[in-house]
């Protein structure tokens, strides 16, 4: 059977996940849905790249086609055969690498094989070659906690290829390395590919760095949050080796962060207040240090007010996990419009930026107050209060009604973060008071 | 092209080296010790008898060897106990709501109480046999090491990082060898180390383990326990200085051949290790690991060890949703059938206890308890006092670490009854207070544990945070304030909690001390507990044991838990 499986992924469907959703029971038995009807065929040859930002369920689909968690609806078909559990050809690599720190290289990259119960031979043969394939020749017997970010995710590699797996998934592999390192893995990887030299028929690339999605997949699938879900694909039709400076490139980078800015609709229709109170809107934790550096660069020359957020994004060195959320924060308190893969800065965005401290900061707590229905929300609470503290369980509670218990916890401390600078209300991390006074 | 090496394999072919000497030198000294120590295991009781405990000292090596004997056994049952109690209570949710809790339970039952309950049972297993109160005796060891072990290990099981269980899961690991690649490793140090300090506790209280009760009677077992305690009962001063050289000499050949070893192989499980530290290294392992003899032995035994593996595979499957739903439907029954045992306990315990006692004597325990307790708490202050600055001034000096730490780890084995002579001799003949004056002793072994934590903490203190305090000439009490007792505070409150737990241990050999036919006793539940095991009265046993468990499990829930936990969120470097 196994050998059959083998020739089949050579001309059939390598992966085909259908409707797959997955959603995890919340504290008082409601439902939390992560993973939003996802549809997703991977052919022989093909790279596919899942992006988004952290909280698009990318990671949940990766596990979920892993074996390693199962969908609560729709089925992972691989090679025809519904995935139940971690599958035999299909292996991972992981973002922290994941290495048996007590193991040397070697015997990382044998584990593998060894719970395949391959003969001890074969063994020590197919560990060797990879070990060679990837580059790791000498140092066979070194210990992870001896080895660069670089190596160790290596070895990471070679371990998922020894096992020749038909699918590799691959986790962020190179989000845990610095730029230069990363893009010396990546350029390795892609050649090892387009030359063939790799047994394996198809990848899954999760990541959240739009270069570097365009720099390896055949096809993107853009992830967005809230619950998690697909909401378009793009084909990248560029011929390999694929260069940063191709107008083209260029061209479909901005293209996707257009599209990752587009869903306007969705968007604003989660930020302005809906329901009631609208304190169930899920606020992002974004350093107010971000915010107003985020204002200052795009108030200033050569942006004046309106910026490419791929142009900020290289600027500021920010990846669009943090640019994203800055942005959106900025939308929500009315300082900025997002749209289009732009940031164009409202008037009082450049007022802000022009502003000294004191300023800037009754700037900041007026929008707060106007546009942040849970930081308002906590102020009359207070207010009202004739002891002018509460407990953030009195508020922590409220918002479990709407959201998962973590969420819930980074919602009310986003705000709590910008209360500080906004100076609008105290909090005591010791004691979990929200209070009006102000700390001795 | 390079071939891979393991520490196991570095042996070159060829003529023995000097390391298989080495090597067949301890495995032949371990075989001749075996069956030395062993001998006498099986003859009939009445031997002990017929042949008693004498203070010669030439006979002191073999009582030593039949005292190691037994503690091995127990450190042997507190592993497989470790490995399987702790590893159901981490994998299964349901059970572990039940199992912490009875370790919680059975880790504040102070050691003394499970000997007088126990020892009729086991005496029975092998009537009329020497043997069946060496299972007494080795269950009293085991009950003073396997709590804490089975504890941190079932920690280290709850905090193996989620993408190393991801990564073994995805390379198709069975659960088998999961467990042994992944979750034994990963928890192995900190394991070592607990077994180390329950070797300590094992060695404090091995008067009391050598002494199995039944009722009126009292069987003495052949050992350096029986050994002190005889010495002791007839004003021997010569034969209590032999005894204190044998445990010197037992503690540092244990150091020698058992712990270092360990301690050295374990350091390569260690998941993250910090920059700058020393690695420990011991001769013993070089030896093994470096001979070629031992190398094949260990190839042998890994085979075996994949054969046992395939067994094991063979058994539940590869856990098809068959076999899985089956697995919960044995969790489920092993878990009803614990708190039904467990309830069955609790009933039996009343119906023994209540016909008997009336409130009076529930409430005299409860009274001797607070007595007892603020005698602990005292005494922790007054060791904290001490040691904290003692122990961040050796910490800040690793070259002082390095002679203290070892000399600590033998105190803290340090049976407490080795010191009666003098401590009893100084009360009578200085007309002391006995109430006061006997407390010591039952820190004696404790307070080491508040030296060793603070000296961890300080020994980790980050060098910027030091540079810092010297740039602001942050000194005096200042420094003390801000710098240096925030520092220590986490690791200081794990150490407070074990020293605690210890000395309400300990009480039930230190509030009672004797020399000849001077016996001196201090009010408390400790010495509540001593007179009821030598009077042999059980309902006043079970009644003073069921107290200091309580007491125990109230102290640590309402103190000391919340006091570690805001420990460690308001102190501990991330």
């Amino acid at each position: 059977m196994n050998a059959n499986l083998k020739m089949n992924a050579d001309t059939q469907v390598l992966l085909d996940v259908v409707h797959a959703r997955k959603s995890f029971t919340k504290g008082d038995g409601g439902e939390l849905l992560v993973l939003e009807d996802v549809n997703l065929r991977v052919n022989p040859g093909e790279v596919v790249g899942l992006l988004g930002r952290s909280g698009s369920g990318k990671s949940t689909l990766l596990r979920l086609i892993a074996g390693l968690s199962q969908p609560s609806g729709g089925v992972v078909n691989y090679l025809g055969t519904p995935v139940t559990g971690p599958a035999e050809g299909i292996s991972m690599v992981f973002q922290s690498f994941a290495l048996f720190p007590w193991l040397t290289v070697y015997e990382n990259v044998a584990l593998g094989l060894e719970a395949m119960h391959v003969a001890r031979d074969e063994i020590r043969r197919r560990a060797l070659a990879a070990i060679d394939l990837i580059g790791l020749d000498g140092f066979e017997s070194a210990y992870p906690r001896e080895l660069s970010g670089g190596m160790r995710q290596r070895v990471g590699f070679a371990r998922a290829l020894v096992v020749h797996p038909n699918i590799l998934l691959m986790d962020e592999p190179f989000s845990a390395l610095d730029v230069l390192t990363a893009e010396t893995l990546r350029t390795d990887f892609l050649e090892l590919w387009s030359d063939g030299r790799m047994p394996i028929k198809g990848v899954i690339l999760v990541t959240h760095n739009i270069e570097e999605a365009v720099q390896m997949c055949d096809r993107i699938l853009v992830f967005a949050t809230n619950p998690g879900r697909i909401v378009s694909e793009i084909q990248v039709t560029i011929p390999r080796p694929r260069d940063r400076n191709d107008p083209a490139f260029a061209a479909l980078v901005e293209q996707i962060y257009v599209e990752m800015t587009a869903k306007k609709g969705r968007t604003a229709a989660r930020i302005t207040p809906a329901s009631g109170s609208g304190i169930d809107m899920i606020l992002p934790r974004v350093s107010s240090n971000i915010l107003s550096g985020l204002l200052e660069t795009v108030a200033a020359p050569p942006f004046s007010g309106r910026a490419d957020l791929p142009e900020i994004a290289s600027e500021l060195t920010l990846e669009i996990d943090e640019l994203f959320p800055a942005a959106e924060t900025l939308q929500m308190l009315r300082f900025a419009e997002v749209e289009g893969g732009d940031m164009q800065l409202l008037p009082e965005g450049i007022a802000f930026a022009d502003a000294e401290v004191d300023e800037r900061k009754r700037l900041f707590a007026r929008h707060l107050l106007a546009y942040v229905p849970l930081a308002s929300h906590v102020r009359r609470v207070l207010d009202e209060r004739s002891t002018h503290a509460a407990p953030s369980s009195r508020f922590l509670d409220e918002l479990e009604d709407h959201m998962s218990p973590e969420v819930a916890e980074d919602t009310l401390r986003a705000v709590v973060s910008w209360a500080r600078y906004a100076e609008i209300f105290a909090y005591d991390d010791e004691t979990g008071q929200f209070s009006l006074e102000n700390p001795t | 092209m390079s071939t891979t090496r393991t520490a196991w394999s570095t042996a070159s072919r060829g003529a023995p080296s000097r390391f298989d000497l080495i090597a067949l030198v301890l495995v032949i000294g371990l075989l001749a010790f075996l069956a030395a120590a062993s001998k006498g295991v099986l003859a009939p009781i009445t031997s002990l008898d017929a042949s008693p405990v004498s203070l010669n000292p030439w006979m002191l090596p073999s009582y030593v060897a039949r005292t190691t004997l037994r503690m091995l056994a127990g450190l042997s049952l507190s592993l497989l106990f470790t490995f399987t109690y702790a590893t159901w209570a981490a994998k299964s949710p349901r059970a572990g709501r039940i199992l912490i809790p009875v370790l919680d339970v059975l880790q504040s039952v102070p050691i003394l109480g499970f000997i007088s309950v126990t020892a009729v049972f086991f005496m029975s297993l092998a009537p009329g046999r020497v043997l069946g109160a060496e299972f007494a005796s080795i269950f009293a060891i085991f009950t003073s090491q396997a709590w804490n072990m089975a504890f941190s290990f079932y920690q280290s099981l709850r905090t193996v990082p989620v993408e190393l269980t991801e990564a073994a899961r995805s390379f198709r690991l069975s659960g088998w060898s999961r467990f042994w690649r992944l979750e034994v490793p990963f928890g192995m140090p900190p394991l070592v180390w607990n077994m180390m300090m329950s070797m300590s506790g094992g060695w404090f209280f091995v008067v009391a383990s050598e002494a199995i009760s039944v009722g009126p009677t009292t069987v003495t077992l052949p050992g350096i326990g029986a050994y002190i305690d005889l010495a002791i009962r007839q004003k021997d001063l010569h034969a209590v200085g032999y005894a204190i050289v044998a445990m010197l000499a037992v503690i540092l050949v244990y150091d020698q051949l058992l712990f270092r070893p360990l301690v050295a192989w374990s350091d390569r499980f260690r998941f993250e290790s910090e920059p700058g530290t020393q690695q420990p290294n011991s001769w013993v392992l070089d030896a093994l690991a470096g001979s070629r003899m031992i190398a094949r032995f260990l190839r042998r035994l890994r085979g075996f060890g994949r054969m046992l593996g395939a067994a094991v595979r063979v058994a539940p499957g590869v856990m098809s949703a068959d076999a899985a739903s089956n697995a919960d439907k044995l969790d489920r029954a092993a878990t009803g059938i614990v708190a039904a045992l467990l309830g069955l306990a609790i009933w039996q315990a009343v119906r023994f206890l209540a016909p008997e006692l009336g409130w009076h004597d529930i409430a005299s325990t409860a009274g001797l308890g607070a007595i007892t307790a603020l005698r602990v708490f005292i005494l922790i202050a007054l060791a904290s006092l001490i040691w904290v600055p003692v122990g961040i001034y050796v910490g800040l000096r690793p070259q002082v670490a390095r002679v203290i730490q070892p000399i600590a780890q033998f105190l803290a084995a340090f049976p407490a009854n080795l010191l009666f002579p003098v401590v009893v001799a100084s009360i009578v003949t200085l007309k002391l207070n006995a109430n006061i004056w006997l407390s010591p002793l039952m820190i004696l072994g404790t307070q080491w544990y508040i030296l060793f934590n603070v000296i961890a903490g300080a020994s980790a203190m980050p060098g910027e945070l030091r540079h810092v305090s010297n740039n602001f000439h942050v000194n005096g009490w200042l420094w003390w304030k801000k710098v240096a007792l925030p520092t220590v505070m986490p690791f200081y409150v794990t150490g407070a909690i074990t020293a605690s737990g210890g000395s309400w241990n300990a009480a039930i050999v230190a509030e009672v001390a004797s020399w000849g036919d001077e016996h001196l006793s201090a009010t408390g539940l400790g010495s509540y507990i001593a007179n009821a095991t030598s009077e042999g009265d059980f309902h006043h046993i079970v009644l003073g044991v069921v107290t200091m468990s309580l007491y125990v499990l109230l102290i640590n829930r309402l103190l000391w838990r919340p006091l570690y936990y805001y420990a460690e969120r308001k102190f501990r470097f991330e």
